[in-house]
């Protein structure tokens, strides 16, 4: 008997965690010189160090630990004047050392805050997210599971590892523990994630593309009844993929909360799958027994103690906050609230931004994102940014419009045509043949045929019943492919019927 | 030839007196004869050291400058990687592996055109005061070839003594380099932490292990210590600073007015009667060159070995579970890798190793961690304050390098405490980070073994020890008429 | 006394992915019982006002610029693998889930 969402927030309310990791864009890994390229040969971008070979010593990138200040100060941080990297032990094949460079009760950044606003019953709702540490950590390699059905390393009968990936620098910021968000805890989890990527985005400390694994999230989620002051039983859900699956996941994970808890049973502690396809979270490996992981200071390397003068410096090179830049971007565009959280809602304003920087209107920019694109993202089940269409495509398109050479009914089968893959937009309209026909003489032809085969529904608009006039003109749209500029034709059809 | 010191060989070929090629034959032709009862090497790398003589023959004979001790042959301990030759550490877990990079230390034996003619046996993973550790049988002591030659670099400082090298490379964790030393009747140093790097080598305990150099006299090392000492931008750990002017300091050997720091703790009960007479003379002797000889007391550093046997294991525990069968090494086995894993390391390691894993492993236990861990680590600073304020009152400090001379192979194998003990005066030098060094103190009369005497240095300034240990090298040359080594017995004979 | 028993070196043997044997077992948890003692010690002396050092030398700072240096080339990297395939690191089934 599924609990409804209603259900649950009615008894209990839920309390957060969020763990985000980011791949910083640093050329070289976090100790080694290695480059960093995404996508390079299996085992070409390793050495001693990165492999852990016997004898090798790590040194530490200059630039991740800027990045990672950088990442502090931005989310209102204070920068430890004295950090320590720390060794996190555990055996796993595809960390190299079997253990992991880490820090443990040194970070770099501690305390901070982040608010994010989120639409609710009320209106605006503006909630701080307190962040516990920021600290920077290593990569692992990648496996590959062979021999399984699914890919995956249940079932799999040997694995296949690549350290082109270990070492990669990592920055994990921990929040504290969220409370207060009711029944929006989705929401606040996704504009926190949004948020946060979307500062890392502008710090130009990493490409921060969720899909592709240089940000990820893991959400930490338990429930308590109302006004309860214990904690209760948390879970972690890894494999979040997208905005989209951290609000799922999140509200997936009370749901399955609450239906335990009303049964009388418990909550195990345990780390959890995220199923895109499902919505739903299978266990991983029990923390029932938390793994003891014998942390102790890094021997290999000293101490991190920024100056000042660094801290400083970083901090004046900070880009513009998001909400700042949204705000200037809002008055600009002249947008009411509502629109503005649509677009960061569908996650499509900085495509927006970029189709306006590259010529289009605001106006139709946003239509075309928010409307046609964001629909088919939608029934994809993706992001925006994630089909193949990008802000050049609809810039072209929306130029094409004003020139007249493209009606919007013609650009949506355009746009169609980009998604699906077909090419760019002078591609598809060279291959289908898209055309806008407005030649008056030509639509004139059409026009008196289309009369011609429905002589009673003309007589209806000669005698003034003008909406009649949409079977003619659908008729003409068929003759023409819909590639007749209907309004043109409207006004053409109704002057020679003596209603225009 | 070979039982020339380095020096002497170094301004024989710089003569033209023979060429390296020569050299290094003659020193292959002595590992052939002597080796097969002494045990130092693992590998010795024939062609490749006959190879690396002949370019720096050449390299000398087309008038191109070359390094002071350029074409003199070298044993290297196996504990640093050497590219493409087998390197073990003294382990099953490595049987075979031929690493693909050099070490730092490699590198600037290569650079100097030093000769490695091959790598030298040590207990396993540099974990033990014998050699017995290691997986590959023991090194024996060339003086008595019934008897431990030290360890863990017991192969080095054997290779010394039985003239198969006139330079060997050593590592030294808590006494590694300094306790063969003294065993061996050679000289054995370990640098001011951080001062020769630690890129490729293997590590045991990552914040005591420090590489040095082993010759038979002062001067040879020190030689040494400037062609492998220095900054290295592979090693965080590395300092920073130019090597101190340590071949300077062992030329001048002009000890007058120094002030010599005897430790009380150092010495007493647990040390062997005549190690401790010979150490006593040694003062003397240093007392007669014109310097002042006080005594300071370090009372923490009772508890040294203690603090040590935290930490060493706690750091090796991390250290070594990278040998997992998975990236290089053996591999036994079946089943999952888990299974593979726990197998490999099961064969892999010897006992001495997985004893301190496990002890590392508790140490380092959540619960656990404050009460062993976290207080040796207090004990530390505890004992570098020791130091300060000895050196406040010395320019070096002294002791006897180990309490006794050379035990039988098998005598201390299952009292591991027992074990421990040797490095009972050595340790405190790598838990606060100074220099150390052993020379020579005589034959003590009780067995007529060696035994070192120990100088210790504050940080970054090992030239200190380098001028008392030739002072004292150089006056006991003199009342012995003869270097030490004379006095071992002929080896090979056939 | 130390109280360290079998049951404990099991443990720890599981944590440190080492396949004791029985004999080793008895003999591993008498042997560190004796050891810990005596290294215990080190708690009469470490007080509350004492640091803890964990480095030797007071370097802090050190850093490389962020520049890409030549990598080993697969076959080098490669080159101990106890199994390969495609250019990869072979391992066993891997039982345990990723952290």
């Amino acid at each position: 008997m599924a609990l409804s969402y209603d259900d649950v927030i009615a008894k209990y309310e839920p309390v957060l965690g969020l763990e985000v990791h980011v791949e910083l864009g640093t050329e070289s890994k976090m100790f080694c010189g290695c480059n960093t390229v995404f996508g390079a040969a299996p085992n070409t971008q390793t050495c001693p160090v990165c492999l852990g070979l016997p004898g090798s010593l790590p040194v530490v990138n200059a630039k991740a630990i800027e990045y990672t200040i950088a990442i502090g100060l931005a989310l209102n941080c204070s920068i430890a004047p004295y950090s320590r990297f720390a060794r996190k032990n555990y055996f796993y094949p595809d960390m190299p050392k079997n253990f992991q460079t880490s820090q443990y009760d040194e970070p770099i950044c501690v305390n901070g805050y982040l608010d994010v606003t989120i639409e609710t019953d009320e209106g605006p709702k503006e909630f701080r997210i307190e962040i516990e540490r920021v600290h920077m950590e290593e990569d692992t390699g990648k496996s590959l599971h062979m021999g399984g059905a699914t890919g995956r390393i249940h079932g799999a009968d040997y694995s296949l590892l690549d350290y082109n990936r270990a070492g990669i620098p990592l920055v994990e910021i921990v929040t504290k523990v969220v409370t207060g968000t009711g029944k929006y805890a989705p929401e606040v989890a996704r504009a926190y994630v949004s948020e946060l990527r979307d500062i890392l985005r502008g710090l130009g400390v990493s490409d921060v593309k969720m899909e592709q694994g240089s940000l990820r999230c893991d959400a930490n989620v338990s429930l308590r009844l109302i006004g309860a002051d214990k904690l209760g039983t948390r879970s972690e859900t890894k494999n979040v993929n997208s905005l989209r699956s951290v609000e799922r996941a999140v509200r997936g994970e009370m749901i399955r909360h609450a239906e335990l808890l009303n049964k009388g049973e418990r909550v195990i502690q345990e780390t959890r799958h995220f199923h895109e396809d499902t919505g739903l979270t299978t266990p991983g490996r029990s923390k029932e027994q938390a793994e003891d992981y014998r942390y102790f200071p890094e021997p290999d390397l000293v101490p991190v103690a920024p100056t000042n003068e660094l801290i400083e410096k970083i901090r004046a090179s900070l880009p513009e906050k998001p909400s700042v830049r949204r705000k200037k971007l809002q008055e600009a565009w002249q947008v009411p609230d509502k629109e503005m959280a649509a677009m960061i809602n569908a996650d499509v304003l900085d495509l927006v931004e970029e189709t306006v920087k590259l010529g289009a209107d605001p106006t139709r920019a946003r239509s075309w994102w928010l409307g046609e694109i964001a629909r088919i993202a939608n029934e994809k089940a993706v992001t925006a940014s994630e089909l193949s269409i990008n802000s050049k495509d609809v810039a072209e398109i929306v130029a094409l419009i004003v020139k007249g050479e493209l009606t919007d009914k013609l650009a949506r089968q355009v746009v169609e045509g980009v998604i699906n893959g077909e090419g760019r937009p002078a591609e598809i309209i060279e291959k289908r043949g898209i055309k806008v026909v407005s030649d008056d003489s030509a639509l004139m032809a059409a026009i008196e045929k289309a009369i011609a085969a429905q002589p009673d529904v003309a007589e209806k608009v000669r005698g003034g019943h003008v909406p009649a006039a949409g079977a003619l003109i659908g008729a003409v749209m068929k003759a023409t492919k819909g590639q007749a500029d209907a309004a043109k034709v409207r006004e053409l059809l109704l002057k020679h019927l003596g209603q225009g | 030839m070979i039982k020339k010191s380095a020096a002497e060989m170094a301004a024989a070929l710089s003569a033209g007196e023979l060429t390296s090629v020569e050299l290094t034959q003659a020193h292959l032709d002595q590992i052939a004869k002597v080796d097969g009862d002494v045990h130092a090497f693992l590998h010795v790398d024939n062609d490749g050291a006959i190879a690396q003589a002949r370019a720096v023959d050449e390299k000398r004979k087309s008038g191109e400058r070359v390094s002071p001790l350029a074409g003199v042959p070298l044993a290297l301990k196996d504990v640093l990687v050497q590219k493409g030759i087998p390197t073990t550490c003294g382990s099953k877990m490595l049987e075979g592996w031929r690493p693909p990079y050099d070490s730092t230390v490699v590198t600037r034996l290569k650079e100097n055109g030093i000769v490695i003619l091959g790598k030298t046996n040590m207990d396993e993973f540099a974990m033990g005061s014998s050699t017995e550790n290691s997986a590959y049988g023991p090194t024996h002591n060339p003086w008595d070839l019934s008897r431990i030659p030290g360890g863990s670099g017991g192969g080095s400082s054997a290779a010394l003594a039985a003239f198969e090298a006139p330079l060997a490379i050593g590592t030294d964790t808590g006494g590694s380099i300094r306790q063969p030393a003294a065993v061996t009747g050679t000289v054995g140093v370990k640098p001011t932490y951080g001062g020769v790097s630690r890129y490729g080598l293997v590590a045991f305990s990552s914040s005591l292990d420090q590489a040095g150099p082993c010759a038979r006299t002062v001067l040879d090392a020190a030689y040494l210590h400037e062609a492998i000492g220095g900054y290295d931008r592979m090693d965080s750990t590395s300092i920073n600073e130019p090597v101190p002017a340590v071949v300077a300091a062992a030329k001048d050997g002009n000890i007058k007015g120094m002030k010599i720091g005897v430790i009380k703790e150092l010495q007493g009960d647990g040390y062997q009667p005549g190690v401790l007479k010979l150490f006593n003379q040694s003062l003397e002797i240093l007392a007669s060159l014109g310097a002042e000889i006080v005594e300071v007391s370090c009372k923490y550093f009772d508890y040294a070995l203690a603090a040590y046997y935290l930490i060493a294991p706690s750091e090796c525990s991390s250290n070594l579970a990278r040998f997992d069968a998975m990236r290089y090494g053996i591999r036994v086995g079946e089943g999952s890798a888990e299974e593979v894993m726990n197998a490999t390391r099961q064969v892999g390691f010897g006992r001495e190793v997985k004893r301190r894993i496990i002890l590392g492993t508790y140490a380092l236990s959540s619960g656990y961690y404050d009460a062993y861990y976290g207080s040796a680590q207090k004990v530390r600073t505890l004992i570098s304050r020791d130091f300060d304020n000895a050196f406040g009152k010395a320019d070096v400090l002294v002791s006897p390098t180990a309490p006794t001379t050379a035990f039988k192979i098998g005598e201390k194998a299952n009292d591991p405490i027992a074990m421990y003990l040797n490095d009972i005066a050595t340790i405190p030098t790598n838990l606060a980070g100074i220099g150390g060094m052993s020379v020579p103190s005589g034959l003590a009369e009780e067995d007529g073994l060696p035994a070192g005497f120990q100088i210790m240095a504050p940080a970054m300034k090992d030239d200190r020890m380098y001028k008392v240990g030739a002072a004292l090298e150089a006056a006991l040359l003199t009342k012995w008429g003869k270097p030490i080594l004379d006095n071992a017995p002929a080896l090979g004979a056939k | 006394m130390s109280n360290i028993s079998r049951d404990d070196v099991a443990n720890l043997a599981k944590l440190a992915r080492i396949d004791l044997s029985d004999d080793e077992l008895n003999h591993l948890s008498n042997e560190l019982a004796v050891i810990l003692d005596a290294v215990a010690r080190v708690q009469e002396v470490a007080g509350e006002d004492v640091p803890p050092t964990s480095h030797p030398l007071p370097l802090k700072n050190v850093f490389r610029v962020d520049e890409v240096r030549p990598s080993l080339t697969p076959n080098e990297a490669l080159s101990g693998a106890p199994a390969q395939e495609e250019q990869r690191f072979k391992v066993p089934q891997i039982l345990g889930e990723e952290q």
